[in-house]
């Protein structure tokens, strides 16, 4: 290997990027098990295809538009990186090989356009999602990413490089960009059917304290990881999210306990998710104790935040807004106040005798890249609507979306159930599903 | 004149071990349970999702059928009665219809014979 590669850190770095990508699947279950039974296989659906879609993306182009070198005032890469063919083996990226940097912030890249669909629930056709997220990525996430991630020696993304805007783990390019973008698409695709009238009980809670759970654990590769370096700064950005998540836990039940009554375990899954969110961009440049105030605050906060849908009328049905958007923006403009200097960077926060000079270089941050998400966001699910559609119909969201798009159902536990169902031939298509039709000795060995 | 009766008891799920082994120390050779929802006077519940508040009107139940002899009905509904009572609102209830006919549907046999 050349000079300046390390072992550890790319060891390291590869186990992190594979923390990260189980983040997906964890996300799947969070939202699948707040959705009713006859749509949890489309929620889990809707963050797994990003595994696929964005991989193939990512390495035909998204890598290159994100972190080549810049093309164009520190707002894209180039395209040196197409295919990914010119990457040597043993090319480096820092101290670690740019194959592992790529597959890390390839794990990101999936995640974001994952995160969106808890806005639109139960409704979306699934083709129509798959296109939303190519192209939302294409326009939205890889030049982001390549503002906010992409350092090179002060010629890099302008946010980063030009502004100064510090975010280490994405809490702008990540949960921001996605918030904002569910937002967007709520408002382009309207209520669900029966929204604030009919009760939408999650199916199942555990599955959501399973993906709760799993988010939690591959967040320390998220965060840890986005150190690129096995090293103190990963020590403590790893410190914090595990203090800040806690603590966002405990400042979301106390709103609940307060506001309604009861701790809830979906109020613990959420305060632990929101100060996963809110921790992101400041992991690196708080003090263990900032993180405790602001896991309190991300948590006390987002839980007032999702109830903004039900005043202000729209459907984000799994509370991305509140959540990832809300918590994004508070963890990067608290950055502002509580940036100790003794982190991954040396500017202070205005409780650390650093003035306002911070604070207003994190609020370009988080207007920015909300506006520019907000918009692009809208006017690709507008044209997709106008185009291909964007919802299902009326009478298959009321049946239940996981038979139309999907041809399955997530559960059988019924004996009856299963007696009833008839099996017709290895390869016939889904649907239209004709029992009638089917000759009454036709018969497949399970 | 039909010569039996079906009893129906609507009780607390967690009663329904005692309510089981009740009939069986009196005599009953089979019943049939399934789970079954519904509110009487106690009403439901309250449940909180995220802040969206949701009342839950059916409570979960099981439902217990029994057939028997004209002569045993109301021994059973007492044996019932007595082994399902908490004593709580929401305790359930029990009734009994008169049946016309039974039959076991391995040997065939009719009336009180198919018990």
């Amino acid at each position: 290997m050349p000079s300046g590669f390390s072992g550890g850190d790319t060891a390291f770095v590869l186990i992190s990027a594979a923390l990260v990508m189980l983040m997906t699947p964890g996300l799947a279950f969070f939202y699948g098990g707040m959705v009713r039974v006859k749509s949890a296989l489309n929620m889990l659906a809707m963050s797994f295809i990003a595994l696929g879609i964005v991989t193939v993306l990512w390495v035909l182009f998204g890598f290159s538009i994100a972190f080549g070198p810049d093309s164009f005032h520190g707002l894209i890469g180039d395209f040196s990186m197409l295919g990914m063919r010119h990457i040597g083996m043993n090319q480096l990226s820092g101290t670690i090989p740019v194959f592992a940097f790529a597959m890390f912030q390839l794990m990101f890249a999936v995640i974001t356009p994952a995160l969106i669909s808890g806005a639109i629930a139960d409704r979306a056709k699934f083709s129509a999602w798959a296109v939303f997220i190519a192209f939302w990525v294409t326009v939205v996430y890889f030049p982001v990413a390549h503002w906010v991630f992409y350092t090179d020696n002060g010629k890099g993304g302008w946010l980063v490089d030009h502004i100064g805007a510090l975010d280490f783990a994405g809490g702008t390019a990540v949960h921001l960009n996605a918030g904002i973008a569910g937002l967007a698409l709520a408002l382009v695709l309207g209520k669900r059917v029966g929204f604030k009238k009919d009760p939408m009980r999650p199916h199942s809670l555990p599955l959501v304290m399973l993906g709760s759970g799993l988010l939690w654990f591959g967040w320390f590769g998220f965060n840890a990881g986005s150190a690129l370096a096995a090293n103190g700064l990963a020590g403590l950005a790893f410190t914090n999210t595990q203090v800040a998540t806690a603590a966002a836990m405990i400042g979301w039940l106390i709103f609940e306990r307060i506001k309604h009554g009861a701790f809830t375990t979906l109020g613990a899954a959420s305060g632990a998710v929101a100060g996963l969110v809110g921790i992101t961009p400041a992991c690196a440049y708080i003090s263990p104790l900032g993180a405790i105030a602001l896991g309190l605050v991300c948590g006390a906060l987002c839980a007032w935040a999702i109830s903004l849908k039900y005043k202000l009328g729209f459907d984000d049905s799994l509370d991305v807004v509140g959540v990832h958007a809300v918590g994004g923006a508070v963890g990067a403009l608290l950055i502002g106040l509580l940036a100790t200097g003794g982190g991954g960077s040396t500017a202070k926060g205005l409780f650390y005798g650093g003035g306002f000079a911070q604070l207003g270089k994190q609020a370009i941050g988080v207007g920015s890249v909300g506006v520019y998400s907000f918009v692009l966001a809208w006017i690709i699910a507008k044209v997709i609507q106008k185009t291909m559609g964007f919802r299902v119909s009326e009478e298959v969201e009321i049946a239940g979306i996981d038979q139309a798009e999907h041809a399955e159902s997530a559960y059988d536990f019924s004996a009856v159930g299963a007696a009833l169902s008839k099996a017709l031939s290895p390869s016939a298509p889904a649907t239209p599903a004709k029992t009638s039709a089917a000759p009454a000795e036709t018969k497949v060995d399970a | 004149m039909p010569e039996m009766k079906i009893i129906t008891a609507v009780i607390k799920p967690h009663r329904l071990d005692d309510v089981k082994e009740a009939l069986q120390s009196f005599g009953v050779h089979g019943l049939t349970v399934t789970e079954a929802s519904g509110y009487g006077r106690q009403r439901g519940h309250t449940e909180v999702y995220r802040g969206a508040e949701y009342t839950v009107d059916l409570v979960p139940k099981v439902r217990v059928e029994v057939l028997t002899e004209d002569d045993d009905a109301d021994s059973v509904i007492d044996v019932i009665v007595k082994s399902a009572r908490t004593g709580k609102i929401g305790d359930g209830k029990v009734w009994s219809v008169p049946v016309e006919t039974a039959v076991r549907v391995r040997t065939g046999e009719r009336g009180p014979d198919a018990l």
